[in-house]
């Protein structure tokens, strides 16, 4: 679905990362880590097209990223639900409609509703959700980002940090939510510093680690 | 407070559901586009500013339209007015001297008679002449004791069978010191005049529309920059360029047919209140609108809008592009 062939990126003549090679295939399940600034950010940026390789080339489903047009690129994050690290909202919405709004976007909306209750009870957002954005506090923006990534059922799902602003326990609610989602089919790819995490889904998932470090992409099994 | 268009359009959109689809493809999409969908449009926040610059311009561009439309419509009237008037009509001048004006009035009065395409010659009494040249010399005129040339007022009929070439000479040979006036020389620089008053019209509408898009234009590049933020979010979670351009297309042509429709109403409202032509007589207060006339401002508002959405979807699609 995803893939990275040589794929390197640098900005105002310094190079972040270089010749990053892997693939996210149907049911995969990825943690990437790494420390602070080694581009664990933008590798997933690379993958929902928000930035162009400069160097290699990402495809999504067979496709140059870099030579899709805008409404290509629209169609390709329709099946990449994404949980940003900041967290992005309209903040003029409530909980609610920002959850559905992929589906929204999509035309596609009629079809979450009877999902959302569901999947706000999930998260633990349900007294929330008529709520605005900036009324929640940290973890409630991180579970409510959760549910918007997968109210569509996204054949990939990229998460960035999901686990920062989350107690332990909401912590295993998101991973085995993600694993479970994983099961069906979905690829997973989680950017964290958290090993906890990693050690806690080792019972649960065959995940592969992918180590960022020093501009190199790393690989390795489940152990850590 | 947002008028509710939408379920009127609903209904509209029901009836044409059985029309067929090749007739009324344009006409749903166009009712589709109008009647929106509620829940894209609010992905767009509402942004008071630009949504009353929208309002205020758009009003104010369609009063001025109102004027510009009731001016070249009443230039289109009075060139008509003039130029069938003065067609209409024609006068001879006779000069003879003291003794034979009376003969000379009466051979003239004869050949006018005879004469195809004059319905009517009535030569002008010395009251008549006095009022003419009063406005001129005063009341208290001796005319008796002036050399005035006797006037004879020639109507035409409207056969187009006068030939005043024709008159002339036979003028010439029979009564010479007649001198025949068909108006040419007035009517071609008062039609002349009314055309141009009427390009006026046309251009000053052609302004107006342009400085409504131009300020429609602006508003809405201020309202995509004010909602950069918004249109990051609708883009990440993959809308098209087209879906977010749409929300505020159809926002700021709402905005804009409203507008215009208050400001064509108001301009409506402003042309019935000036003076009638009948009372006063001048040229500006026959402004108005009559007849056929008055189904041109309902087109106002309508254009307002086809306006602002040529407008705002250019600079919606032109400032997405950039964002990109």
């Amino acid at each position: 679905m995803i893939e990275f062939d040589g794929v390197g990126y640098g900005y105002d003549g310094r190079t972040l990362f270089s010749g990053l090679s892997m693939s996210l295939a149907p049911g995969a399940f990825h943690f990437l880590t790494g420390p602070s600034g080694a581009g664990k950010t933008t590798l997933l940026k690379l993958c929902y097209a928000e930035l162009t390789a400069t160097q290699g080339r990402v495809s999504l489903w067979g496709r140059d990223a870099s030579a899709m047009d805008r409404d290509a690129v629209a169609l390709a994050r329709r099946r990449i639900g994404v949980v940003h690290q900041d967290c992005q909202f309209l903040d003029h919405l409530p909980v609610a409609e920002n959850i559905l709004l992929p589906l929204t976007v999509a035309g596609r909306q009629a079809e979450g509703e009877g999902n959302l209750r569901e999947l706000l009870a999930w998260v633990g957002l349900s007294r929330q959700a008529v709520q605005r954005p900036p009324e929640l506090s940290g973890g409630e923006r991180q579970r409510a980002a959760l549910a918007r990534a997968v109210i569509t059922s996204p054949d990939v799902i990229l998460a960035d940090e999901p686990t920062g602003n989350l107690d332990w326990e909401m912590s295993q609610r998101l991973l085995t939510l993600l694993v479970e989602l994983n099961r069906m089919g979905k690829a997973v790819l989680i950017a964290t510093h958290d090993l906890n995490l990693i050690r806690a889904s080792k019972s649960m998932v065959p995940a592969r680690i992918l180590r960022l470090r020093d501009g190199r992409l790393q690989q390795a099994g489940a152990d850590l | 407070m947002r008028p509710q268009i939408t379920p009127v359009l609903a209904q509209a959109l029901a009836l044409l559901a059985h029309a067929p689809a090749q007739v009324t493809w344009q006409v749903r999409r166009f009712l589709a586009f109008l009647a929106g969908d509620p829940q894209a449009d609010r992905a767009v926040p509402p942004t008071g500013f630009t949504a009353w610059l929208t309002l205020f311009t758009a009003g104010a561009m369609a009063f001025l339209a109102v004027f510009a439309v009731a001016l070249s419509l009443a230039t289109d009237r009075l060139a008509d007015r003039w130029g069938a008037e003065l067609a209409r009509t024609a006068t001879l001048r006779l000069s003879a001297p003291e003794g034979q004006m009376q003969a000379q009035t009466q051979a003239a009065l004869r050949i006018l008679e005879q004469t195809p395409g004059v319905s009517e010659a009535r030569a002008l009494t010395p009251d008549e002449n006095r009022q003419l040249l009063e406005p001129w010399l005063g009341p208290d005129l001796p005319l008796e004791t002036l050399p005035i040339p006797q006037l004879i007022a020639l109507t035409l009929d409207d056969s187009g069978g006068f030939d005043a070439a024709g008159l002339r000479a036979r003028l010439q040979a029979e009564v010479p010191g007649a001198v025949l006036d068909d108006h040419t020389r007035w009517r071609a620089p008062l039609i002349q005049a009314a055309g141009r008053l009427r390009t006026l019209g046309i251009v000053a509408l052609l302004l107006i529309a342009a400085s409504t898009a131009a300020m429609i234009t602006l508003a809405a590049q201020a309202a995509l920059a004010a909602n950069a933020q918004v249109i990051r979010v609708l883009r990440l979670v993959g809308a098209r360029d087209i879906y977010i351009a749409r929300a505020f297309v159809r926002r700021f042509t709402l905005r804009a047919a409203w507008g215009a429709a208050a400001g064509t109403v108001a301009g409506v409202i402003a042309v019935l209140l000036l003076p009638s032509a009948d009372t006063a007589g001048g040229f500006l207060t026959g402004l108005g609108f009559q007849g056929l006339g008055w189904l041109v401002p309902p087109f106002i508002p309508l254009l307002a809008a086809v306006t602002a959405f040529a407008a705002t979807r250019s600079a919606a699609l032109r400032t997405l592009r950039a964002q990109s």
